[in-house]
Formats: C-alpha cells, structure tokens, sequence
C-alpha cells in the first residue's frame, strides 16, 4: 500500500468497483495480527514516555544510580531462551508438524515463568540489601519499569496457556498456528524491550 | 489472507446473533447497542458534568445564596467538571459513541473485528466511571486539584480529596484507558480490514477519517496519561518522589524529596494537547458529513480535508507545552512551541474555509442538523481565533489562568463539538431510532444553545481582559475588578442556568420522540453516504442483509450534473444510476423536507 498513491487518489474521478472480487483489508494479512502490531505500537509509547521521564528525573541531585544485580544476566538468558523456543515452535507450527512441538511450545512459556521467578528473586534481594522503592527514586523506577515488563509478560503468558489447554485436549497444529505466530512475535518484541531497559538501566 | 471470503465472513456472523433479552440489550456484542450504552453512559456521566458547573456558577454569580458550595466543594466541582467533560463525556461519546455506531455502517461492514472485545471496552467503560462516580463518596470526596491535576498540590493537605479523591481518580483514569484501547484498537483494525467491496479509504466519508485518526491519536496519547497516573499513584500510595518535590506541609517536612512537577506538567499535556484533537477531529468528520449533505454538494476539497486531518493529527504531538508557557521555560523553547501552534492553524483554516465552500452557492436545507452545523462553524471560528491570542508566548503570559482561557477553550473545545454532537444526533436519529424528532423543539433547543453559549462565553473574555483570574472560589473586592465585572459574572450564570436547563427539551424531544415521533423514511435527507442505505431502518444485527454492499462511488455525490436526483448513494453502479421513475426519495412528499 503505497501510502502517498492512496492519500492522492481522486474518489470523485474514479467509479466503478476498486479491488478484486471481495472486501479487502488495507494489510495483507490477518486482523488479529494488526491488532498485535498496533497494541505494540502502544506498548512501545508506554515504555518510551517512562524511559523518557527516567533520563529527565536522573538530571535531578538527588538520584543515586542503583547498581543492577548480577542475576540480571541470567534472567536475560531465561528471556532469550524463552523466545528460542518460541520461535521454534512457531517454526514447527507453520509446517503444521506436531513432532517435538510440545517441547519447543511448553519449553518457551517454562523460560518466561523461570525469568518472571528470576525477576521476583532479584526484587527480594534488593530489598534485602535496603534498596528500597522509596530510598531513591532510580530504585523505584527500577521496581516500575520491571514490573511493567513482567507484567506485559503475564498477559502473553495468559494466551500461551489458552494454546496451552487447547493442545493439551487434542487440538491440532493448525487449531494454534495463529496463537504461536502472534505470541512468538510478542516475546520477540518482549525480549527487545527487556533489553533497551537493560541496558539503560545497567548503564545509567 | 487478504480477505475473509464473503461467504465465510456471512456464516461467521451467524453464529454471533443474540437470543435471549440480556444477550440482546445487555451483554451485547452488537456495534450498534454497545454505540448506545457507550453514548448512554457517557451523557449520563456528563449531564453530572453540567450539573457540577451550574453549582459553581452559581457560587460565582450569586454567592449569597450558596450556602451549600464551600470553597473545597467549590474546587472539586471545578475539577470533576473538567474532568467529566473531556475525557468520559466527549471522548467517550465522540469515540464510544459515534466510532462504535458509525464505524461498521459507513465501511461496510457487518460489526467490529473483534466483537467480543468490543463489548468489554464499553463494561470497562462503565467501571471507570463508577469509580469515577465513587469518589463523591468517599471520606474527603473527590479530588479538587484542578482538573490538570497538577504535583504536588494535589497530594497536599489544603487540597480538598488529596487522599482516597486523588487515588480513585487515577484509577478510575488508568481504567478509562484499558477501555479506549480495547476500542480504539477496534475501529483501527475495522476501519483497515473490514471494508466492504469497493470501498477504498479515500472513498470512506470524513467521518471514518475523523474518527480513525482520533483513535490512532488516542492510542499513541493516552499512554502519557497512563504512565503520569501511574507514577502519580506510586507518589500517593507508595511514597516514592518521580513527581513530588522536598515540600513542607502545614510545618512538617514532608517524605517526599526531589520529584519534578515539572515533568507531570510535560507528560499529562503530552497526552492533553493531542486529547483536544481526539474530540475536535471526529467532530470535524461528523460536521463535514452534515454540512454535504444538507448543502446537497459534495464536500469542498475532499482530498485536502483528509490531508488536514491527518497534518492537525500529527501536529498537535508537538505543541503541548504551549499550555505550559509560565512553568518558567527557556524562550527558544517557547519559541518553537508557539511556532508549532500557529502553525496548526494552517490546516484548521483550511478545514474552515472548506465547510464555508462546501456551503457556496449549495441548495441548502435549512433543516435542524443544518442550524447545529452552521453554529458550529460560527464559534469554532470564533474559539480558534482566541486560540491563535493564547498561542504566543507574550500574549498569552498576562491571559494565563485568566478567564480568557476558559473562555477560549470553552468555545474550541466545549461548544464546538457539543454543537456537532447535536447536529449529527438529529442528523443520524431517524437512521437510529427510525423516528423523527420534534423540528420546532429541536430548533428552539439550538437558538436556546447557540446564543446561551454566546451569552456565557463572550463576556468572559472580557473579564479575561481584566485580568479576573479562573479558580477562585469568590473574587472579594479588588481595584481591578470592578462591580460591573461582578454583575457581568451574575449574568454569565444566569445565561448558564438557561442553556443548561434548556437541554431538557433535547432530551423530551430525542426521548419522546421514540415513542411518538413519527416514522422517519429510510433515508430522510437524501444522504449518499452506506449507513443511510441498510435495508432496515433502524438496521438490526448484521447491518446488511444477505449481502453486504459493495462501493461504486465516493460518499458525496450530490447535484451530480445530468443525474436525474440530487444525490447517487455510494452502493449504486455507474450504469444503474437512478432516474425519476426508479427513486423513492421525493422531496415534495417528504416532510421532513416540508420547510424547505
């Protein structure tokens, strides 16, 4: 779709039926999947605005920088892996194979729930170590930003296990062809904005 | 998959068709009940809106006689006035309302994409304002911060509701949001993908236009509000310091420590600038729609509509801080935001200078939408002027927080679309309900409307003028207010009183009219555009029939020279286009017509 050829179209000039023989969509692809495309558009604004507020709030004397845990890194490979495994899946998926799907499918949503466990461990761990959301305000936009990640996760995690039961009762690969693709494309888009945070968050 | 094959897409819809009352009417996942429940809601919601200002106005005018305003109710009447107008009476009604209605009629198709999602937008919808309604109840009541809810007033103690108030409105906002996602992203996803044969986007009317845009401005500025709220709400309920500065509450130091109100301001008019254009922008396509129609020509500068509406959407992400011109921001910066500002009146005066065309030398009928239509051009006009005052940084430095503000985004903001919104009820009601309405009530309702709103808004410019400043619960005796500026005030609430009492014969006249207003005609005013041309009237589940249309023509073909009627709908082919003997609209039977 050419957008300028579209926006300089002359509708008073051109009669007649436009198109094929049936109602076209503007994209060439399924509904479901504009609508996942625009809410990450969405979700994208969100996390932008609160990394934008984060850099305006550090100019300010009172910010101290909190210095990341470790076991950061090690949740980033859970999260990694976890979209490995996604992606797999949806590989098999597309094929409409069921060899080795349960493992790829059941493996990616294991990560996610291990790194949500990791994310937990490292907030208890901060907050036995005094870093406290109200002591400074690095460490409270720490608590914000991964609990707003974690909790993106949770509603993927919530369409996985819909899939989930429904390939447990017998579905088919096709029955969950579309539900991986989206979700596979969600945790990809997940990873990424874990690890814009990450780094900002390690580096600043 | 570039299409759902016709005959797929029919059987899928069959299988949604309501049974029993509450499938139908309650828990319905029809477009058309939700744009009722949505408009509903929202009108209730803002008829409590009118109310609370009618209250203030009163301690304003006559402040002897309101014993019952004291100045903490007083602010959070303020507050929850501005609140409930713009976001949950006209986005919701604008978008909720109209969007959810118009949306599937006008492209052709059955219902939303997403139906189900649909129907628990408007619930969420529903719980936000009953939060929203909650706080009246609370210890405290609600908040009384000033509907920008500006840090770190509005978490200190003078501040009437500063505890549960302040939280159950970020809440109730934060829910809002959830549910204008889930139908923003509807109308985008319909508006792209669910168009009916022939129906290219530059052949949808301006009102799709208007409303796609809106919601794609909605999607991308609510989340500024959503994320001030949220960190607003870890500042209240949690203790921490993103907004609330080292502040010192009646002696005590407080634990906040840091915080920049500063950048709440940016946020919440990062979200509120684009906010005025998800309310204008719909009205824009709506008003254009009624003007074609009733002029009988087609839009003047179709193309050029649509490039304005989309250059006012992307323009108005960049001139927010122009409503923050005295937070003490460095000149250059200033600089650019009043320059963004003047510009945005370039495409604006186009959209104007193109109502005022399509109306040249057009056959109109002066018919009730018309009258609302016409107002309507009168005091945007009017309200973008003033707008153009307030753009410059000098100018507006001695009018802010003065009632020259009120006055000019009352009539931009305020006026202007509820005299669309009234335009396109009496212009779509006969589609709707499938009766007409009262023409001579619905003509005293907008002289009633149109001039009250002149008499309540023209004069605060004047006080504006004065220096009178907005906010203030009584204005007590100063040098520079004199007492004709008090007695100008006693009259602003007694025109206020009338327009708001007035809005009682819309509503006998919209309601009454269900029961006794006589059968409208499938399509009363001659309109081309698909909604106008559903085999029932009002159209039941499914909208179409058997088949869905499909689109031959752009939405305005009206006084097509050599066609044999004033108007062709957009479902009829090049070949088939009516000649007398074939057309059931006639003007001289029709007497909705009557006073032409």
């Amino acid at each position: 779709m050419g957008l300028i050829k579209t926006v300089t179209e002359k509708p008073w000039e051109r009669k007649g039926v436009i198109g094929g023989m049936h109602p076209e969509g503007t994209f060439d692809t399924e509904s479901e999947r504009v609508a996942l495309v625009y809410f990450l558009v969405i979700a994208s604004v969100v996390f932008s605005l609160f990394l934008v507020s984060y850099y305006i709030r550090m100019e300010l004397p009172d910010w101290e920088p909190l210095s990341e845990p470790g076991q950061l890194w090690l949740n980033t490979g859970l999260l990694v892996l976890s979209s490995v495994f996604f992606q797999w899946a949806r590989n098999i998926v597309v094929k409409e194979e069921k060899r080795n799907l349960y493992t790829a499918f059941f493996g990616a949503g294991v990560f996610a729930i291990l790194f949500i466990v990791g994310q937990l461990v490292t907030w208890e761990n901060l907050q036995a170590g005094g870093y406290y959301m109200t002591a400074n305000p690095a460490n409270a936009f720490y608590y914000l930003m991964t609990g707003l990640h974690g909790l993106h996760l949770l509603g993927g995690l919530w369409v996985w296990s819909k899939s989930s039961i429904r390939l447990l009762s017998g579905g088919e690969p096709k029955d969950i062809k579309l539900s991986v693709e989206l979700c596979t494309l969600y945790w990809h888009f997940l990873l990424l904005v874990w690890l814009v945070l990450f780094g900002i968050l390690a580096n600043t | 998959m570039a299409y759902v094959p016709l005959a797929d897409r029919d059987a899928e819809m069959e299988m949604h068709h309501p049974h029993s009352f509450i499938e139908k009417y309650v828990w319905s996942q029809d477009h058309k009940v939700i744009a009722i429940q949505y408009g509903g809601v929202a009108v209730f919601t803002g008829l409590v809106g009118l109310v609370l200002s009618l209250m203030f106005r009163m301690q304003l005018g006559f402040p002897e006689t309101t014993d019952f305003v004291d100045p903490n109710f007083y602010y959070q009447a303020v507050t929850m006035h501005g609140m409930i107008m713009v976001v949950y009476f006209l986005t919701a009604i604008f978008l909720g309302g109209f969007g959810n209605y118009m949306v599937p009629l006008m492209c052709g198709a059955r219902d939303m994409v997403f139906p189900f999602m649909n129907m628990l937008s408007v619930w969420v919808f529903l719980l936000s304002v009953i939060i929203l309604m909650a706080s009246f109840f609370v210890g405290g009541g609600p908040t009384g911060a000033g509907w920008t809810l500006y840090p770190p007033q509005t978490a200190m103690a003078g501040t009437p509701g500063h505890d549960m108030g302040i939280i159950l409105m970020l809440i109730s906002l934060a829910v809002f949001i959830v549910a204008f996602t889930m139908g923003g992203l509807n109308y985008v996803v319909t508006i792209l993908q669910y168009r009916c044969r022939g129906m290219t986007l530059m052949r949808m009317p301006l009102t799709i236009w208007g409303i796609f845009v809106a919601t794609v401005l909605g999607l991308f500025a609510f989340p500024a509000l959503l994320v001030a709220a949220i960190m607003m709400l870890f500042d209240t309920l949690l203790g921490t310091s993103f907004f609330m500065p080292a502040v010192i509450e009646a002696g005590t130091a407080l634990d906040h420590n840091g915080g920049s109100p500063i950048l709440f301001q940016h946020l919440f008019w990062f979200f509120g600038h684009p906010e005025v254009y998800i309310v204008a922008l719909p009205a824009f396509g709506l008003v254009s729609d009624v003007l074609s129609v009733h002029a009988r020509k087609n839009i003047f500068g179709y193309r050029m509509m649509v490039w304005a509406i989309i250059a006012i959407g992307g323009l108005s992400f960049i001139v927010w801080a122009h409503h923050m011109y005295v937070s003490g921001m460095n000149p250059y910066f200033g600089f650019f935001f009043a320059t963004t500002t003047l510009i945005i009146a370039v495409p604006t005066a186009l959209k104007v200078y193109n109502w005022v065309l399509t109306l040249w030398e057009g056959d109109i009928r002066m018919n009730v939408p018309m009258y609302f239509a016409i107002g309507f051009i009168f005091t945007f006009i009017h309200g973008g002027l003033t707008g153009l005052f307030l753009g410059n940084v000098v100018i507006d430095l001695p009018l802010s927080d003065t009632y020259f503000v009120i006055a000019h985004f009352h009539m931009v903001m305020g006026v202007s679309p509820i005299l669309v919104l009234y335009a396109a009820i009496y212009h779509w009601y006969p589609k709707m309900s499938g009766r007409m309405y009262n023409e001579t009530l619905a003509k005293v309702h907008f002289w009633l409307t149109f001039l009250g709103a002149y008499a309540i808004y023209l004069p605060m410019h004047y006080l504006g003028f004065l220096g009178v400043p907005r906010r203030y619960y009584a204005l007590g005796t100063t040098d520079f207010i004199p007492q004709s500026a008090q007695d100008l005030n006693a009259a602003i609430t007694i025109a206020a009183l009338i327009v708001g009492v007035s809005q009682i014969l819309f509503f006998v006249n919209v309601l009454g009219s269900l029961k006794w207003g006589k059968k409208a005609d499938p399509n009363p005013w001659g309109a081309a555009s698909l909604e106008w041309q559903t085999p029932d009237t009002p159209p039941v589940h499914g909208n179409w029939g058997d088949e869905l249309p499909t689109v031959y023509r752009w939405a305005y073909d009206y006084s097509v020279p050599g066609a044999h009627q004033d108007f062709i709908p957009q479902n009829v082919p090049e070949a088939e286009e009516p000649t007398v003997s074939d057309e059931h609209f006639d003007p001289d039977k029709d007497q909705s017509m009557a006073d032409v």
